[in-house]
């Protein structure tokens, strides 16, 4: 039923836990319906020097998570960690639930949704952080 | 068993392995007694001899005569014949009554006694009642004689569940029926799906005061894909499935008769020795669980218990990882959560039973057998604490509340 990668992200699930302070919040579910999922990011600005683009880029520094849910639900917690630790902010939005599911070598087609929640929740932290730290003008442009 | 003879199977209320000694009678079905019992020539007459002696065995246990017993495809189908037989049969026959038939069932039967009764209500030849139940799952006599009408004809409610284990008053709605019977025109036939019970329980058709029992013999050591159903002589049951004559014009098809002559051998090797040793483990696994295991709880009734059946809640561990874990070491469990089903609801058991969403989402069933070993168990209580720690750690309600040990544990 679960691919092998599935599995081993289950069993050995990377990035788990809890940030202190974080700067960005994003929790989906609800454990009244069985799953619920919470990351938790650091983000870190770039210096413009080091930073890909003409200004200082923002980027995932660090990024852990809790989830109460299935083996399908914990892979993709953990897989998404992994996903955008490291990337920018504009390209950590850009995960959906068609790449997690991807890197973990598939998902049965009822558990699809524990990795749009993944992906959900990666936005709203992100958006969590946006709106701390008021830069409306890096929104994503497609929402 | 191949690969998985290094595994731990705990979930023997899913389906059990055929007895060997069961298998050996089975065979000569498949070989030289290949006949169809229905031909008159030495082969089928051969064959018809099998069918006959599992009938007098499965009669033997029940108490009744052998030609109250059919034999079936298995339970699902025991339960619709049961249900929509005596239905159908009163609508169009001498039995017929003034107004719509009225049965009523219990919220936690299995899905195919509650869909067979929606199917009746859909299709306009029942009403239904789904009785509620109480916390421990129990039936309560006193509600059941208050749903009862002067239109009702069928009262089904299950033996022993099979999700908690839950053991009904049968014998006592049995009495309560044939008391009110006295004095009705309009008599109540009584059901009950028995699948889990057969294996531990009394299933003496008169003690029970039934008039329709139905079994599959996977559940007890025989083959899958045979059962039976008991029908008292005077029961009005209509065939549901059209064809030949075979038993007693109450079951088109040609006989499985392999899998009747196992049904009939596993019947006879059920014995309580066996139940006993299983229950001595199954209390030594329930308290050492809730015990070991902080804020763990058993669900269903301690009492009135079937011998084989744990169901825990293990809040902040969800159910399916759970079982998925306990599946990477080998050990084989089953979970009412929600994320196990394919409808993704959690148990329509544990919900009537008033479980918190909680608490249904992180159960697991544990159910053992007659070849659970007592290193089984203990490698089972030795790896369920550290997989419930891990899950709950995931999900951040690791540093759960310490919790306070029941006084009262005594299953």
């Amino acid at each position: 039923m679960y691919s092998k990668k599935v599995i081993e992200q289950f069993l050995h699930p990377k990035n788990m836990g809890k940030i202190d302070k974080p700067d960005g919040v994003g929790t989906v579910g609800n454990i009244l319906c069985g799953d619920q999922m919470t990351l938790y990011i650091k983000v870190k600005n770039l210096p413009r020097a080091k930073s890909r683009g003409k200004k200082g880029e923002e980027i995932i520094d660090d990024i852990k998570f809790e989830s109460f849910g299935c083996a399908a639900a914990i892979a993709t917690s953990s897989m998404i960690t992994e996903m955008a630790k490291g990337k920018t902010l504009e390209e950590a939005l850009k995960l959906n639930r068609e790449m997690v599911a991807k890197k973990l070598g598939g998902l049965p087609p009822i558990k699809m949704h524990c990795s749009n929640m993944a992906a959900q929740a990666l936005k709203k932290a992100i958006e969590n952080y946006r709106n701390k730290n008021q830069k409306p003008e890096a929104r994503n442009p497609k929402e | 068993m191949g690969e998985n003879k290094n595994r731990i199977y705990l979930d023997y209320a899913a389906t059990t392995p055929v007895d060997p000694e069961v298998f050996e009678a089975m065979k000569p079905y498949f070989g030289d007694d290949f006949g169809n019992p229905s031909s008159a020539h030495q082969f089928g007459q051969k064959a018809r001899q099998g069918l006959d002696k599992a009938r007098a065995q499965v009669a033997e246990f029940f108490g009744c005569k052998p030609e109250e017993i059919i034999f079936t495809s298995g339970a699902t189908e025991s339960n619709n014949l049961a249900i929509k037989g005596v239905i159908y049969k009163i609508q169009n026959s001498k039995f017929k009554i003034q107004s719509l038939p009225h049965v009523i069932t219990s919220q936690i039967e299995h899905h195919c006694v509650l869909d067979t009764c929606k199917n009746l209500e859909e299709t306009g030849f029942a009403q239904v009642t789904y009785l509620p139940v109480n916390k421990e799952g129990l039936v309560e006599i006193e509600a059941l004689e208050k749903v009862i009408k002067e239109n009702t004809v069928l009262v089904s409610i299950m033996y022993a569940n099979n999700e908690i284990g839950t053991v009904q008053p049968i014998e006592e709605i049995g009495k309560l029926i044939k008391k009110l019977n006295q004095s009705r025109q309009q008599k109540i036939y009584f059901h009950t799906d028995a699948v889990q019970a057969i294996n531990y329980l009394n299933c003496k058709v008169d003690a029970l005061q039934v008039d329709l029992l139905s079994m599959s013999a996977h559940k007890f050591y025989g083959p899958k894909g045979v059962g039976a159903l008991y029908i008292r002589k005077g029961t009005p049951v209509k065939k549901i499935q059209d064809g030949g004559a075979h038993e007693y014009d109450l079951r088109a098809g040609t006989y499985n008769i392999g899998g009747i002559v196992g049904l009939g051998k596993a019947i006879t090797m059920i014995n309580s020795q066996t139940a006993q040793r299983i229950k001595k483990l199954r209390d030594k696994m329930v308290e050492e669980v809730l015990k070991l295991i902080p804020n763990s709880k058993l669900n269903g009734s301690r009492q009135h218990r079937l011998q084989n059946n744990a169901n825990f809640s293990f809040p902040g561990a969800e159910g399916e990882s759970i079982m998925m874990a306990l599946d990477q070491e080998r050990i084989a469990v089953s979970t009412g959560s929600a994320c196990a089903s394919e409808n993704l609801q959690p148990s329509h058991v544990l919900t009537a039973l008033g479980l918190k969403p909680e608490e249904s989402h992180t159960s697991i069933r544990v159910t053992l057998g007659k070849y659970t070993k007592e290193e089984e168990i203990d490698r089972f209580l030795e790896v369920l604490p550290k997989v419930v720690e891990r899950l709950r750690q995931i999900s951040g309600s690791g540093k759960a509340d310490k919790k306070k040990l029941p006084d009262d544990f005594g299953c």
